[in-house]
């Protein structure tokens, strides 16, 4: 203890105090406040930069849900419209086909109604060209008949045989 | 990478420590016909452990039997009826008597002693001296250490903060170093003894004292061969700082639990008789906790330095070709220990000077779960 004391020196123990109050003060002023401050921003920085990586993350995360949610619903709607399009196409060929029968077949039946009216007429003039022919030829054999008195009355005798057969 | 590099230059350092001062003992050796080496050796050793008034490199002897010193005169200060100034030189290193303004000055011990002309010393029956002593502010060797480790450490955290500045936050050069050391002193020192929303404002005087510390304790383990840490009135003066730092930022709680330390737990007629005991000792540990801190850096750094130089001593008595090799790697081995005690008082220092800001700025209800903290603070 008696050594200690010796050894003290009040000189130097004013020298330490004051140097180290000012190494304190400017180290304080200069070196600590800004270190410090510049660390805990840094801190802050990260702490804040992870955060917001947490948040975008959440995000992207909605994001993505809600794409395919959408996607799913176009999806749907792509089915639902391709099924409605099929029956459209499948409506339209039915009927197209059911009115090109009816259309076919009242074609077909006026064409037939032409056709028999038309075989009717001609019939018809054929009845009309034999007949006049026939009273040509009557016409022209009679005259001829009636030239001479002896055919004519082997007309009339063949005509009245043939009547007589009747 | 960094860290290694430091090792390194601390090493090649303390070897450089130790080959120094085998030149100036081998000189000695040779001169010390008249003396004992033991003794010689204990004196050089002793010599070193003080403070001094000339910033000496090294020293050795010429054959003619002068004695020569290598290192630069520092000024000295004294208060002797009006203060006088003059350099260091003066003294010759103890060897002359230093006049000015009409008195006479002399060197003894690493001590001023004011003496009649002819530079008489008169010792009382212990063999101490009785001459007066003028108050010394002189700029000893250890001044000029305070200022110098002050520069490094200004320069080197400015440029750390400088480079936060400039670089975004990111430390660069010597800062990357330094940068997780400070951290550490906040994020395992300050906060956990202290509490998140205090510590900020003891942490410049933390920060100050452990670099403070640290690197007077590895200058120490320089060839320059100073011993600033190692000297009492430093500590003190450092022990000082947290004690009163303890007691002015001490909380209500804090001195109600000092004079009614069970609170409470019981009726007054009950603490009575307790406290007889109980507040004498509370206060007591008051002054116990900053001096067991100022007598441990004190003791430990006197030691290392002690053990160092009597390990490296030790190889000129041997002088033979088993034991000083021995001795030499045993002083090796020791510079190595106290490069790490050099880190870890500095550590300890700043580690309890926070617990006790701890304790002091606490804001508790008074309870008694904090039984066990103030054993743990007499570590």
């Amino acid at each position: 203890m008696e050594k200690l004391l010796n050894d003290f020196s009040f000189g130097l123990f004013v020298w330490q105090t004051l140097l180290f109050g000012l190494l304190l003060l400017l180290l304080y002023k200069y070196a600590w406040k800004p270190i410090l401050n510049a660390v805990n921003d840094r801190e802050e920085g990260i702490k804040n930069a992870l955060a917001a990586a947490e948040d975008a993350k959440k995000e992207m995360q909605n994001v993505t849900a809600d794409s395919e949610k959408l996607l799913q619903e176009a999806r749907g709607e792509r089915e639902a419209m391709l099924k409605e399009a099929r029956e459209i196409k499948d409506q339209m060929v039915t009927d197209a086909k059911d009115q090109a029968k009816a259309e076919g077949d009242k074609m077909i039946k006026q064409a037939k109604a032409t056709i028999e009216s038309e075989k009717k007429a001609a019939v018809a003039e054929i009845k009309n060209q034999v007949a006049d022919l026939s009273v040509q030829i009557a016409e022209k054999v009679i005259r001829e008949q009636l030239t001479n008195k002896e055919k004519q009355l082997k007309l009339v005798d063949d005509m009245l045989g043939d009547i007589k057969l009747n | 990478m960094r860290n290694l590099f430091t090792v390194k230059v601390l090493l090649i350092c303390s070897l450089f420590f130790t080959s120094a001062t085998y030149a100036s003992a081998k000189e000695e050796g040779v001169e010390g016909s008249k003396k004992d080496i033991k003794t010689e050796i204990k004196e050089y050793i002793s010599h070193h452990l003080q403070d001094s008034h000339d910033f000496s490199i090294f020293s050795y002897t010429e054959d003619n039997g002068e004695h020569v010193y290598i290192g630069i005169p520092l000024p000295v200060i004294i208060w002797d009826n009006g203060l006088h100034v003059f350099s260091s030189s003066k003294f010759h290193h103890g060897e002359t008597l230093a006049e000015v303004d009409g008195n006479y000055y002399k060197l003894y011990h690493s001590k001023i002693y004011k003496t009649d002309a002819s530079g008489t010393i008169n010792y009382d029956e212990e063999q101490h001296p009785t001459n007066v002593k003028p108050i010394d502010f002189s700029m000893t060797k250890n001044v000029v250490m305070i200022i110098i480790t002050g520069l490094l450490m200004f320069w080197l955290f400015t440029s750390l903060a400088r480079s936060y500045a400039k670089n975004g936050g990111v430390p660069t050069g010597a800062g990357r170093f330094f940068e997780p050391i400070v951290l550490y002193i906040r994020d395992d020192i300050a906060r956990p003894t202290i509490g998140e929303k205090r510590y900020r404002k003891y942490m410049p005087f933390l920060l100050t004292i452990f670099f403070f510390i640290w690197f007077l304790n590895m200058f120490g383990l320089t060839p320059l061969g100073v011993n600033v840490t190692g000297n009492i009135a430093i500590t003190f003066a450092l022990a000082l700082l947290t004690f009163l730092i303890t007691n002015f930022t001490g909380t209500k709680d804090y001195w109600k639990h000092l004079v009614d330390p069970l609170g409470n737990a019981m009726p007054w007629y009950g603490k009575l008789p307790i406290y007889i005991i109980l507040v004498p000792i509370e206060l007591l540990g008051l002054i116990i906790k900053p001096f067991a801190l100022l007598i441990r850096l004190y003791a430990n750094m006197q030691a290392g330095h002690i053990v160092l130089m009597s390990l490296i001593g030790l190889m000129f008595i041997f002088k033979s070709w088993i034991g000083s090799p021995l001795s030499f790697f045993l002083a090796f081995a020791i510079t190595l220990i106290e490069i790490l005690v050099a880190l870890l008082q500095a550590y300890i220092f700043t580690m309890l000077s926070s617990l006790y800001f701890g304790f002091a700025s606490e804001e508790h209800d008074h309870g008694h779960e904090h039984e066990e903290e103030p054993e743990l603070a007499h570590l």
